[in-house]
Order: structure tokens, then sequence, then C-alpha cells
């Protein structure tokens, strides 16, 4: 233990070594993950959390290039959280958007992660929340989560940040793909990138067009700009844009009520997780388990019945032990 | 939960031959190893990226002549940053005399352009996790 709160005590007085290796720790779900985020949770609080996502080369990452050295010329200090996916059947990834990123002037102020949205215990939005707190709490003053937005993670995502930014390009589609479910609703802010090619005012007003009709999420009107980030066009912008999400946020409470919001699904995800393991084990440890699969494969019973019955076993005995959940805390 | 080798991949300084690192890149993913490409970044970005992303491995890539100037130091930025357990792999076009000279200053292992892709990945596995490679 005195070793991890060392580790800790470093890494809240900004070594960057020590945050790493937390961040590593708690990715991988090490024993020394609980008392790390214990520890963390009352530090955090301060970031201004920043979630980007969108279809694979819309420019996210050139934006968020962009983004750090605006925040860091007006004085302040970034984390980004970039992940990427990983393979469904080796495990493995290409983590690749650090290329974008140049930052010499300022590299003391930056802290920059990649990391692998298959890699994690309990799905990306734990990790990715995670890990951005504990930058939160070693100083960073704005954190910055980069994900591909092309399944749930943007999703999780939205669970994790305060605005929401979706990158699309002008080739994203017509004005059906504005009005499917998921990417285009979870944006408080959207950038077309890319807006020195043919098309990107028609996108921009396809957006537009669509969110005029979507229901106001904390009264906001999501602002629509033309970015061309390799340029550095719009950018400027773009930057000022979130500011503005920001700022309307803090009135009436609006950025408490979303945190609590998420704070609340955070925790029931927590104790499913919890729950979950703690079942599995069980289940992996269960020698009739065999048994059981043959009775259901020879249809003396059905899937459905056992599952139920193993449900209803494993809540008898979890009632009967309260506190056994602490270990996990 | 398993553990995963993180390697930092870069080409080393300003060198524009980058199809063979990617190719080992995306060989390394293929073997369940989460890789960071970086691109082109001289040794002081590259230790950055190894220290953010708490790298096992850093592997470099040169072609262009560099590598007993540039590799070395990249050993030795790690060093002074108290990394010393990141193992630094070399890849490129080397001239064999002179792999016993980036031995000497720290570079764990040298691949020359005919090296087989097991052996790399092999080299890494055994460096790393300390166990020899299953055989078979």
């Amino acid at each position: 233990m005195k070793k991890t709160d060392r580790l800790i005590e470093a890494a809240l007085a900004g070594d960057k070594l020590s945050i790493a290796r937390m961040i590593s720790l708690v990715e991988r779900g090490d024993d020394q993950a609980g008392r790390i985020l214990e520890k963390i949770y009352p530090q955090s609080g301060g970031a201004y959390y920043i979630g980007i996502t969108g279809p694979p080369g819309a420019g996210k990452s050139t934006i968020v290039d962009r983004l750090i050295h605006l925040f860091c010329v007006n004085g302040y200090s970034v984390g980004v959280i970039a992940i990427d996916p990983s393979s469904p059947f080796t495990g493995g990834s290409l983590l690749g958007d650090r290329i974008r990123i140049n930052r010499d002037a300022f590299k003391e102020d930056v802290f920059f992660r990649s990391m692998s949205a298959g890699r994690v215990m309990g799905g990306l939005s734990r990790t990715a929340k995670d890990a951005s707190r504990i930058l939160d709490a070693c100083g960073k003053e704005i954190v910055i989560m980069e994900t591909v937005g092309v399944g749930q993670s943007e999703l999780d995502i939205a669970q994790a940040t305060d605005t929401i930014m979706v990158v699309v390009v002008p080739e994203s589609g017509d004005n059906i793909q504005t009005l499917k479910a998921g990417l285009m609703e979870i944006g408080d802010i959207f950038a077309v990138n890319k807006s020195d090619r043919a098309g990107a005012e028609d996108m921009a007003s396809s957006i537009k067009a669509m969110l005029d009709l979507a229901p106001l999420k904390m009264d906001w009107h999501p602002s629509v700009f033309l970015t061309a980030a390799t340029l550095n066009q719009g950018v400027d912008e773009l930057y000022e844009g979130l500011w503005n999400h920001y700022r309307h946020l803090r009135k009436e409470d609006r950025l408490k009520l979303r945190r609590k919001n998420q704070l609340r699904s955070e925790l029931v995800r927590k104790v499913d997780e919890i729950v979950f393991e703690s079942l599995r084990d069980r289940m992996n440890r269960d020698e009739n388990l065999d048994l059981l699969l043959e009775d259901i494969w020879s249809k003396k019973t059905d899937i459905y019945t056992a599952a139920r019955n193993i449900a209803d076993q494993w809540k008898a005995g979890a009632s009967g032990k309260h506190g056994h959940t602490d270990e996990m805390s | 939960m398993e553990r995963r080798i993180r390697v930092v991949m870069a080409k080393l300084g300003l060198d524009i031959h980058w199809r063979g690192v990617l190719l080992v890149s995306q060989f390394l993913k293929d073997a369940g190893m989460e890789v960071i490409y970086i691109g082109n970044k001289f040794p002081e970005q590259i230790v950055e990226a190894a220290i953010e992303e708490d790298a096992d491995v850093v592997g470099v890539s040169t072609l262009s002549g560099n590598h007993l100037t540039l590799g070395p130091k990249v050993v030795e930025l790690l060093k002074a940053q108290g990394m010393e357990t990141v193992k630094v792999f070399m890849g490129g076009v080397i001239p064999p005399n002179h792999i016993p000279i980036l031995k000497g200053k720290g570079i764990h292992e040298v691949f020359g352009p005919d090296t087989p892709m097991q052996t790399i990945i092999d080299g890494i596995k055994t460096a790393i996790l300390g166990t020899d490679p299953p055989t078979g």
C-alpha cells in the first residue's frame, strides 16, 4: 500500500511517469486500482470534460491537435485520452492518434494517452472515465476524450463528458444520414471538417435542419461549424463554440445536473460490474455447470429456466453475506 | 487480466522510409500487442511518448544512417527519465559492424531487413514477459 500511496502522491504533484503508471494500473484492473481511484476521486471535478467523436478519418485527431494548441496558448493545461479500436480476434491494436499531435512548445502542459477500446474491463466508459478523472485530479484543466463514433462507444463518451463535439466531413452522407439515431443525437457542437471540399455547406445545412426539429437538451441549440483543421480554418470559432457551451452549462446549475445524472448511471454500472464479476466467478467455479449444460442440451430443462435458477441461487447466497462486496471498492 | 505489451513505434528523426515500420507495427498488432505509432519523431519526442503511454517497448526504425547518433540517445534519455526498464529495439538498414556498438550502448536488439517477423515478435515477448516463446 505504501508503494501505491507514493505513486498517487507523485502523480497528484504532476509527475508524468506516475500519472502514466496509474492509468495503466487502472486500465489493467490491477489490485491497486481501487485504492488509486478512491484517493483520486476527491481531487477530481475541476476540469472541463470534452468528448470528440465522429467517423474514422473525419479529422478528429487533427482537430484535437489544433484545440490543444489553442487551450495552451490561452494558459490551460490539457489531458487527452485517445481511444482507438482493438481487434476482436487477437486483442491487439494499432493506436495512431498520436501521430497528428505536434506540441513541442507546450509539452509540460499536455498529457496525451492512447487507449485501446477492447482492453478495458467493464466497458470503455469506465476506463475512459477513470483515466480522465486521473488527469483531472493531477491538474489538467481541460480533459479531452477522443473516440471513433462507429458503434456505441460514442454513447459511452457522452456519459463521461460535459460537451460532445461530433466531427463529420462533407461526404458523411445526405440528409437521411443526419436523421439516423446515435451519433447525430449526442452532439452539443458539430464540426463539418475538411470544409474546403465540395458539399460542406450542404452538409452543415442538413445538420442544422435536423437540429431544428430535434428536442433541446438542457435548453441548448447545438452549434454547427465549418472547419478545415489542416489549413487551420474555422478552428478559432470552434474553440469559442466549446466555451460558449461550457458557459451555458455553468448557468442555472446545468453542469451540476448533467454531471449528477452521469454519476447516477456510473454508480449503477459499477454495481452491475461488481455483481457480474462475482456471479461469473461463482459460475466458473461451479462443478455442476457441466451437468446442467447436459440437461439443457438434452432438453430436460431449458436455458431460460436454468439461467433464472442460477440467478435466484446467487441472490439467496448474496443476501446471506452482506458486505462481501467491500473487497471490490 | 492478460498482460498486453505496449509498444511505441517511431521513425527515427528525418527518414521517409515508413513502409517497413508500418508493416512491423501491423504484425505486432496481429500478435496481440498494443502498438502506438507516432510517426517521424526525434529522441526527445519518442521518450515523451514512451512516458505518457507507459510503454514496455520502444521500436525505432531507421534507414538513413542516423542510428549511431540518435539511437543511443533514445536509451540515454529513457534512463534519465527513470524509464530504464523500457527495452529499445531498432530496425532498418544497419551495417553489421555497428550492431555490437549499438548493443553496447543499450539497444536491446537490432533487426535487419531480412529478419523473419516471428523473430521480432518472439524477441519482444521474451524481453518483456521474460519467458521463452512457445514452440510450434
